[in-house]
């Protein structure tokens, strides 16, 4: 595994994004990409991992808005180009259709930066990332 | 070797089901213990084995044994959420079988209506989630139920059905803790929670304890209540956060039913009580897909014209379910004491005509654990 910054992936990950990247991880032998960041690919065990730049390109899996009497925000499953599921937000619209292509931005959430995601068509720099 | 039909749950007991302000999770806990343990004909110094697992104790066979008096010599009681209790019959039945233990008692209490009305978890945060503020248990369910409406038409009048026999069940039922009418139009003019789920999809928060106590099926028949024997269990699980989940229309449960089935050595449709665990309406759309009580993707049909509800063609959630008997957090073990009433011919209003066989389905986590239990009258060994 690419040892960019010390610790274990779930800290290497949150390093990258505290320098504007998101990255996610892939097994060198098979090419698969594993997320949320692990030692290992689930299931089969390869450890070969390195950390390559995500595309940030996805679609809508599954999404709720969490409605609360202090204002709602969306819960989103995105399922990314590389083949895996995170969980995200989509902070420019109250919901999106589930197939909906969605791309990638690091933005500051909660007094940390995380990964978000807006619609292709409609997002505050007028397109893809 | 089998464990079909070797052990039977010989006594049964709650307490303080419902609101009871005052009253701690151990308290209600205990309660319910020597409940059980009287309804076994049974005294305190009988039990041998102790399981359980609760949202309010650590170490939570420690506290009722320390609190009771036990001393057993065999302990269990993995937690994994709402099915635990029905991991801890089949646990149980393990080690009655195994000679490790004569009476096993299996404990659960709660006071979280009481203590702040809303679900107590112990549960730590899960990282790749925490930035995006998901509101634990019922973002994952509802993100399920998108992904359910979207792939197979469910619809939102399909979620409120579910909600409308529970509630309907729970009439018949004295001590269900929501009852009166509810209608349709009810549900979906509920306060949104989490879109699609209204409030009224969502299950009760109750306080309350809970109890079972099993033996060697030898010796339950010479206890004073009509047996009840575990015929088969099965358990399966694939994820921890939603986030894991492979396809969230389709839970473990598929693997879990039909390891409980291949034990008991019995069909489905020979089935006369469904229990499954009804924390959410999605819950019972997708249980009675994935146990095959309907194709993959038509359970929010197969609910629909009444059909789960008292005098509907298959009889789910008697009790009145989470959604409106009780829900006291971890709900599994009550699934259990329903079939059992059930089972013993005790259900009053709600009773079935002569049920022998009766399948409860545990759910823990976001749709994470599943464990399947299937439970008969003597007739059925």
């Amino acid at each position: 595994m690419t040892q960019t910054t010390s610790g274990g992936p779930e800290q290497q990950f949150k390093a990258f994004l505290a320098q504007g990247r998101f990255m996610v991880q892939r097994s060198r032998s098979t090419g698969r990409h594993v997320f949320y960041p692990r030692l290992a690919i689930p299931g089969s065990g390869e450890t070969d991992l390195e950390w390559v730049p995500a595309s940030g390109r996805g679609t809508v899996y599954a999404i709720t808005v969490n409605r609360k009497r202090e204002g709602s925000h969306n819960v989103a499953l995105i399922d990314l180009a590389e083949g895996v599921r995170m969980m995200s937000t989509l902070p420019s619209v109250e919901t999106l259709p589930i197939g909906a292509p969605v791309h990638a931005r690091i933005e500051t959430l909660h007094g940390e930066p995380a990964v978000v995601f807006y619609p292709d068509t409609h997002s505050p720099d007028g397109g893809p990332a | 070797m089998t464990l079909r039909g070797k052990a039977a749950i010989a006594g049964i007991g709650t307490f303080n089901i419902g609101e009871a302000p005052g009253f701690s999770a151990t308290e209600n806990m205990a309660g319910a213990a020597l409940r059980a343990i009287d309804d076994a004909g049974l005294k305190l110094s009988d039990i041998d084995a102790v399981f359980s697992a609760t949202s309010a104790h650590a170490f939570p066979t420690l506290t009722i044994c320390e609190y009771l008096g036990l001393r057993p010599r065999f302990i269990g009681g993995a937690n994994t959420g709402g099915s635990s209790f029905e991991m801890h019959v089949l646990e149980a039945a393990m080690a009655l079988e195994a000679g490790l233990c004569d009476a096993a008692l299996i404990a659960y209490g709660s006071n979280q209506r009481s203590a702040g009305g809303r679900l107590v978890s112990m549960a730590e945060a899960q990282w790749q989630e925490e930035p995006y503020r998901p509101r634990h248990p019922i973002s994952g369910y509802a993100l399920a139920a998108s992904r359910h409406m979207h792939q197979f038409g469910t619809t939102r009048e399909m979620l409120a059905e579910v909600a409308v026999s529970a509630r309907a069940w729970a009439n018949l039922n004295p001590d269900a803790f929501a009852r009166g009418p509810l209608t349709i139009d009810d549900c979906l003019s509920a306060r949104m929670v989490s879109d699609p789920l209204t409030s009224r999809d969502c299950c009760l928060v109750t306080d309350g304890g809970g109890a079972l106590v099993m033996v060697r099926a030898d010796r339950a028949a010479d206890l004073p209540r009509k047996p009840v024997y575990l015929l088969g269990g099965g358990m399966a699980q694939w994820h921890r956060s939603i986030t894991e989940m492979p396809d969230l229309t389709l839970t473990a449960a598929s693997e879990s039913g039909p390891r409980a089935f291949a034990m008991a050595g019995v069909a489905r449709d020979d089935i006369d009580l469904v229990m499954l665990y009804d924390a959410f309406t999605i819950n019972t759309i997708l249980f009675l897909e994935d146990l095959g009580f309907c194709p993959k993707g038509e359970g929010g049909r197969f609910v629909q014209d009444g059909r789960i509800a008292p005098g509907g063609a298959l009889a789910v959630n008697t009790s009145g379910g989470g959604l409106s008997c009780m829900h006291p957090g971890m709900y599994g073990l009550f699934l259990i004491v329903e079939a059992v009433q059930q089972l013993r011919g005790q259900a009053g209003a709600r009773q079935l005509s002569d049920p022998a066989l009766a399948l409860c389905h545990g759910n823990g986590g976001a749709l994470s654990s599943q464990v399947t239990a299937i439970f008969g009258t003597e007739d059925t060994l």
